[in-house]
């Protein structure tokens, strides 16, 4: 590991090498010095794609791997310190923005982070109709350690039995509410194709943003519970 | 821009290439032969290194060292279990592995450094000029202290380490150059220290890994000790013999397990021979391909679950792997090609040379950083999930594991309690809950004005570069001042030691470069003396009372010469001979001449 004393120009509307305006463009009209990438840009522009959430994955990728050609340290080698500086910057950016665009569950929970300034992390919430099912499966759990502390078989077994009914109900609750976020992606994608001229239209954005944040935290819960379920089982 | 060179710094062979126009090309030594062995030996008179180092191995086993990328970026700790393999002692010191040898004591680094030297001056002789700049490989797997030490050996060789690539990566670059082929490619190399799996994307150029895993510490090494065990257990039954304190015999046991053990990859039984110490005979021992197969199958079977949790990183079935290609010197081994074969339900490619492909590879890489090659791209990752240490001993991960590189993080920091001055920051690298069972990268200490609990704003960026090794760089939100670090690496060196280390390596240059006069003169002495033992018995009658006088004064001056260590002295002495036995020798042609002319006609000599 290394340390590095030196800070990155930010992004700025002038060249940081000869100060004229460079328009947004990667590399400065005058003295084709490469340009850092704002760190707010957002991701969807980076790649030249509207707001959807079902994105043509194979576009997503051609434009990466075009932008990986301008911005990689590969191509800056023997450049100037600033300039290889710029290009390291970029790169993390770009891999980043790929990284994150290119799985559907990130890729909606960056969506919401523009829209609706939801934090990075979405914490997890028991969905309400899954309360008493919870309930009982921490009651099978204890049982199910406490068997295992006193070597009781016989209760050892049941008590599996009952956690592996209480993975399918999960499993299924799951699949549920996956199917649901893969409907919202539609009616979403329906409404940036038509932006929202009215109130109705402007509340249904808002409801479908709130409602996709719901399933994403209960979604987050019941990942959680399956992958311990699935460490207590294995 | 000056010339880049590529180079594969193994863990038995290391070997430099370069780019020959389009085609990546190893660069031979004198004898022809690409192959340097990794191994750097002591003697009275310097160090040696390659070949010459390898001669070493039986007569000088206390202070001829090999395998030492194991030992790369790692301390004492780490390698307990092996200790017992190796003839030569190990210590260490700040969390440094040294190697005794002589009355030296040198980290890997500086082994490394040796053989990087002698790999240079391989290309520098090659090309008739400097050589300065390096693409180095390293294993996939290998953690940020390794790829830091490998950075440090090649400074200690003189060399600017442009870029640390993976070898499987540059495999797959030699590969993809030589094919041009599209699609999902998996590299399975096992070398003789260490095991990697890479899983590419090849696409109109781009080489995307889309994952990466393996093992630093299992190679053919480990399959050699297998036999060793078996050899050892042997001789204490049936001849009450223990290689302690015998390393000659340790290294002997050690050479002929590995000859074995590439012999049965062609044949199915083969018989080792050791000579017994003291000149009591010889112990044999048949061993069967079954055998060999029996005694390794479990170090086989590890490097399947890397592979299989490659796959899952990559989110791939075995099934959508449209080609596998084996690298390095283990695959050969039939066991492990049926291994990877009935793992991924295809035949392994082996055609490219395994020993080669890894340095073919970095020549490419060394092209395409030159500005030769524009088409090619190669886009890695990180092995390891980085991470940091949080309250209550856990890690809180950072950088996920196989993420693209270049790529960082950020995290805010600040204090707990009024005037606080420094917040203690844990690096850590690893897939483990605990921050205990993760590797320990640095601490560092971040200095901080004082101030009242929670006011200040430190922010660090965590930035892995191309290299796959990180970088550190910590900001004072408020002011927007880069912050002062205090680092103290786990296992790694710092730069004032890295410095010092240059410096001491031109010393032992010195040593080798007078050591290297010194056997040449040798040689030709050696040679001279048989020349004018020869030139007297044939022609002794034609010299003259004073010339033969003169001419036996020099031989017995050379002789003496000879005895010394001052090949200045050798020199001087080689000299006087060739002057001493000059109208000898003119007169011995001359004779020769008229000897020869004696059946010809004429015509055939005008
Ligand atoms: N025919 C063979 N059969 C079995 N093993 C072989 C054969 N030829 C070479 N090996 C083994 O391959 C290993 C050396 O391979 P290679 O040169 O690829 O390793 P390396 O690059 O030095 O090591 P690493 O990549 O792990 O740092 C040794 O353990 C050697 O015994
Ligand atoms: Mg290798």
């Amino acid at each position: 590991m290394e340390i590095t004393k030196k800070e990155l120009p930010l992004a700025r509307s002038m060249c940081w090498h000869c100060q004229s305006d460079i328009g947004g463009e990667y590399f400065c009209n005058q003295c084709v010095k490469v340009q850092p990438l704002s760190k707010d840009m957002d991701y969807f522009t980076c790649f030249g794609l509207p707001r959807k959430l079902n994105i043509d994955t194979a576009r997503l990728e051609t434009k990466f791997y075009e932008l990986s050609r301008v911005f990689h340290p590969d191509f800056f080698e023997g450049k100037s310190e600033m300039e290889r500086a710029v290009s390291l910057a970029n790169s993390a950016i770009l891999n980043q923005a790929y990284r994150t665009l290119k799985d559907p569950l990130q890729r909606v929970e960056y969506l919401l982070r523009l829209e609706a300034g939801a934090a990075k992390d979405i914490p997890g919430k028991a969905p309400a109709d899954l309360f008493e099912a919870i309930l009982e499966m921490q009651e099978h759990l204890e049982a199910f350690h406490a068997a295992t502390a006193e070597n009781d078989a016989k209760t050892l077994a049941r008590a599996g039995e009952l956690l592996r009914g209480a993975r399918k109900t999960l499993e299924a609750k799951r699949a549920a509410l996956e199917n649901r976020l893969a409907e919202l992606f539609q009616i979403w994608d329906k409404l940036v194709e038509k932006p929202p001229h009215d109130q109705t239209q402007t509340a249904t954005k808002e409801r479908t943003l709130k409602e996709m944040r719901d399933l994403l935290s209960e979604r987050s819960y019941v990942m959680n519970m399956l992958q311990n379920l699935n460490e207590v089982l294995a | 821009m000056a010339r880049i060179v590529g180079i594969d710094l193994g863990t038995t062979n290391s070997l430099v290439a370069y780019m020959n126009g389009k085609t990546p090309t190893v660069i031979p030594g004198p004898e022809g032969r690409t192959l340097v062995p990794s191994i750097v030996a002591y003697t009275p008179s310097g160090f040696l290194t390659g070949d010459a180092a390898k001669e070493q191995l039986v007569r000088n086993p206390e202070h001829t060292v090999y395998s030492v990328k194991r030992f790369m970026g790692k301390g004492l700790a780490d390698v307990t279990q092996e200790l017992r393999y190796f003839p030569f002692k190990l210590t260490e010191q700040n969390g440094v592995i040294r190697l005794q040898i002589g009355n030296k004591s040198l980290t890997p680094p500086e082994i490394s450094a040796m053989v990087l030297k002698e790999l240079k001056a391989r290309a520098e002789a090659f090309f008739g000029e400097e050589i300065r700049k390096a693409v180095i490989t390293v294993p996939a797997y290998f953690n940020d202290s390794q790829r830091q030490a490998t950075k440090d050996a090649g400074k200690i060789a003189g060399l600017e380490v442009v870029r640390i690539v993976n070898e499987p990566t540059a495999a797959s670059l030699a590969y993809g150059l030589q094919k041009r082929k599209q699609g999902i490619i998996a590299v399975y190399d096992l070398g003789g220290g260490t095991f990697d799996i890479s899983i590419l994307k090849l696409k109109s150029g781009i080489f995307e890994v889309l994952a990466t895993n393996g093992n630093t510490h299992l190679g053919g090494d480990d399959f050699d000790r297998r036999l060793v065990d078996v050899m050892m257990q042997d001789l204490k039954v049936k001849h009450s013999l223990s290689v302690e304190g015998r390393p000659e015999l340790q290294q002997e046991l050690r050479i002929r397990a590995e000859q074995a053990k590439c012999r049965l990859s062609t044949d199915t039984e083969t018989v080792v021979e050791v000579p017994l110490p003291d000149g009591k005979g010889h112990y044999r021992r048949t061993f069967t391909r079954a055998e060999l197969e029996k005694l390794v199958d479990d170090l086989v079977e590890k490097t399947l679950a890397p592979c299989r949790q490659a796959l899952a990183d990559a989110g791939l079935p075995a099934t959508d792997v449209d080609e596998v290609v084996l690298v390095g010197g283990s695959t050969r081994m039939p066991l492990v090609q049926q291994r990877v074969q009935a793992l991924f339900g295809k035949t392994p490619h082996c055609e490219l040379n395994p020993d080669e492909v890894v340095a073919l590879g970095a020549a490419v890489q060394a092209d395409i950083l030159s500005g030769g090659i524009q088409d090619m791209l190669l886009l890695d990752v990180t092995p390891l999930t980085l991470g940091i240490e949080t309250m209550g001993g856990v890690m809180s991960s950072l950088i996920r594991r196989n993420t693209t590189i270049p790529t960082s993080a950020k995290e805010l920091f600040t204090t707990f309690v009024d005037g606080q001055t420094s917040v203690d920051i844990h690096i850590l690298q690893g897939e483990r809950e605990l921050a205990k069972d993760n590797r320990s990268l640095a601490r560092f200490q971040l200095r901080i004005p004082p101030m009242p609990a929670g006011v200040p704003r430190i922010e660090v960026t965590f930035m892995i570069d191309a290299n796959g090794i990180l970088n550190v760089t910590a900001r004072d939100v408020r002011t927007g001042e880069v912050q002062s670090i205090e680092v103290k690496p786990s296992y790694g060196l710092t730069d004032q030691e890295v410095e010092r280390m240059i410096r001491d390596s031109f010393v032992y240059a010195k040593q080798d470069i007078q050591e290297r006069q010194r056997i040449e003169a040798m040689n030709e002495a050696e040679s001279i003396l048989r020349a004018t033992e020869k030139a007297l018995a044939r022609a002794g009658n034609l010299a003259t009372p004073e010339e033969l006088a003169a001419i036996q004064a020099a031989v017995a001056n050379l002789k003496s010469a000879m005895a010394g260590t001052d090949h200045r002295a050798l020199r001087d002495a080689i000299e006087k001979l060739n002057k001493a036995s000059y109208s000898l020798a003119e007169k011995l042609m001359n004779s020769t001449l008229q000897e020869a002319l004696k059946d010809k006609k004429l015509s055939d000599v005008t």
